[in-house]
């Protein structure tokens, strides 16, 4: 993320790296003319409208926008149905980044260090490939997978299951039940989706640390954790970034895994934003108020995004 | 970024020598721990595998971890004939395979004028670009619907391409910015004394060269288009213009669903997944590194 960013500053004034006589670097902006219009429309457009809308109120249609002032920002800071969906946020960032961070460092490590080295390479590709395949699964058919699980009553397969092993009849309405079930529900089936992404780069990401570093704390007498502590975790430091960069920002967008497990439910308890903002978008009465949920989580993202860029940029120069 | 990966070729393969040394009890235990992990993971596709294949009173009779009396294919064509499954898988290739071309071409485009030609301002062009990924979708929904309405497009897959287009290529001028800023100096120059112009010097020299990376991001184009769910279930509503997601979820959610028919239409709309996963395995491993590694 940062290499442009140093370029830039290394160089002020740099030219085209392709060296074209008596034509400067104008013509490239030519290239831009298709990009620009599309993200206009598709992306700017749309923001632009909706944080406007966020000011107004509105309910669609042909009725008329009413100014209203920060009315919509107001409410939504106490608003119990957001506060509940950001609380729920916290867990979802359990169940996207937390867990399968540190559940893929440990998959990794194992799959890399012993079954890699000790049982072979094929085996772990392979081992590797079967823990990444939820990641390229559609969400919405993990999703279906997953409800059909925990179908309620007897139908269900977990229900049966655990009817099995217990001996007495198991009758949990997972989804629907309670929120402490359903919202497990939820976590599980995001680790689930999520656990192979980190798995997949930490183990590109300890090709890179030299196997002689490795050997040389081993005649040190090192035990496999302290050499994971002191050789293993600093050098694969950037890939653990981009790792929890990136899924945090689509825990904060989360959308599908709510919508067909739960549908929010039980009553509202499972709220996300974004799912909180899309219903409101289809059924509230206020569009106004559906935009200003809306701008609120692009404003939240977009802060994260800035602060992970920023601390990681203070972290290279520190090293540097 | 990726640039700097060089591949660590160690003087001796530290495989073939630890190979020597006898695998301890330890070991095997690690190693069935791994197993057990991975058997987990794909648990649940075993258990559709188990249950797709069982006539409704099979399914009925039976817990979901027994195998079927015998192959009964009633659940997969009640789903294939009744969802127009042909169908939906079309709309999901033609969607998916428009949005991989069209998006790493408008990929091309933006990062040849930020890496080769390193316009003013390109870091602040990159952040725009990006905003595309950023944005959440429910942001993009409401207005965009009403765009489409007004435009014909709604039901309509170039809606679904137009937008994911956009938001693909923000992934794509992103990487492919950083790997053309340190294009080799050389072949540029002697392109240009060779007389190229700018856009030939792009589609007869850089395009070739960085073909091995584009192709990897068309296949992560296409899977992630595949997977997309909230815009395209808003603004495709007719049943003949429904992908594979959209059609399994709007299965999922009429009441009087058969589960043998909503299993086996599970199953199926894995397999696609699964077939682009098999021939793309080491593409999808590449590939996912390519964005991550400094």
């Amino acid at each position: 993320m940062t290499t442009p960013t140093r370029t830039k500053s290394r160089h002020p004034h740099d030219a085209p790296r392709f060296p074209e006589r008596g034509r400067g670097s104008l013509g490239y902006w030519l290239y831009f003319i298709p990009g620009a219009l599309l993200v206009s429309v598709v992306i700017f457009y749309p923001i632009i409208r909706n944080f406007r809308l966020s000011f107004f109120h509105w309910r669609g249609g042909r009725a008329e926008e009413q100014f209203a002032g920060l009315d919509n920002w107001i409410k939504l800071f106490g608003d119990t149905e957001f506060l509940q969906s950001f609380k729920n946020i916290v867990l979802v960032i359990l169940a996207m980044v937390v867990i399968p961070t540190l559940l893929g460092l440990v998959i990794a490590a194992l799959l890399f260090d012993v079954v890699g080295r000790r049982f072979g390479a094929k085996v772990s590709s392979f081992l590797r490939a079967t823990y990444y395949l939820p990641q390229i699964l559609p969400i919405a058919v993990a999703g279906v997978m997953f409800s059909w699980i925990l179908k309620p009553n007897s139908d269900g397969v977990l229900n049966q299951f655990l009817t099995f092993v217990t001996g007495n009849d198991v009758q949990v309405n997972w989804l629907g039940g309670s929120y402490g079930t359903a919202m497990t529900s939820v976590m599980v089936l995001m680790v689930w989706i999520q656990i192979g992404y980190p798995v997949v780069i930490f183990m590109a990401a300890l090709q890179r640390v030299d196997p002689e570093l490795y050997e040389a704390a081993e005649l040190d007498g090192a035990r496999w954790f302290e050499r994971f502590r002191a050789i293993t975790l600093p050098m694969i430091r950037p890939e653990v970034f981009v790792v929890a960069l990136t899924t945090t920002i689509a825990a904060l967008k989360v959308f599908a895994p709510v919508f067909i497990l739960t549908n929010g439910g039980p009553t509202k308890s499972t709220y996300v934003p974004s799912y909180y903002a899309y219903i409101e978008f289809i059924k509230g009465t206020d569009k106004g108020y559906a935009a200003t949920i809306a701008s609120a989580i692009t404003i939240l993202v977009a802060l994260v995004a800035v602060a992970f860029i920023w601390f990681q940029n203070r972290v290279e120069r520190k090293d540097a | 970024m990726t640039t700097t990966t060089r591949p660590v070729t160690p003087k001796t393969d530290p495989t073939a020598r630890n190979r020597r040394r006898p695998r301890t009890v330890s070991e095997w235990l690690l190693l069935a721990l791994a197993i057990l992990g991975a058997l987990a993971v794909v648990f649940p596709m075993i258990l559709l595998l188990l249950n797709a294949f069982k006539s409704p009173a099979d399914y009925a009779n039976s817990s979901p971890l027994d195998l079927p009396q015998k192959l009964d294919f009633t659940g997969i064509t009640t789903f294939w004939t009744t969802q127009n499954f042909p169908r939906a898988l079309w709309n999901s290739i033609f969607i998916s395979g428009m949005v991989a071309l069209l998006a790493v071409v408008l990929s091309v485009l933006n990062s040849f004028a930020i890496g080769i030609g390193r316009v003013r301002g390109r870091t602040w062009l990159v952040l725009v670009f990006l905003m595309a990924n950023l944005v959440p979708q429910e942001m993009l929904f409401d207005p965009l619907f009403k765009l489409y309405d007004r435009l014909g497009l709604l039901s309509n897959p170039w809606s679904v391409i137009i937008t994911f287009t956009v938001i693909q290529s923000a992934f794509g001028t992103y990487l492919l910015s950083s790997l053309l800023g340190t294009f080799p100096r050389e072949i540029l120059e002697a392109a240009a004394v060779d007389g190229a112009t700018r856009w030939r010097a792009l589609r007869s020299v850089i395009v070739p060269v960085i073909r091995p990376t584009l192709a990897v991001l068309m296949v992560f184009f296409f899977i992630w288009t595949w997977n997309e769910f909230l815009l395209p279930m808003a603004f495709l509503n007719t049943n003949d213009s429904l992908t594979v997601p959209l059609v399994l979820e709007q299965l999922n959610g009429e009441r009087q669903t058969d589960t043998t028919t909503l299993v086996a239409g599970t199953l199926i709309s894995t397999i696609p997944t699964i077939i682009f996963f098999l021939i793309f395995q080491r593409t999808l491993t590449r590939g996912i590194t390519a964005g991550a590694v400094k």
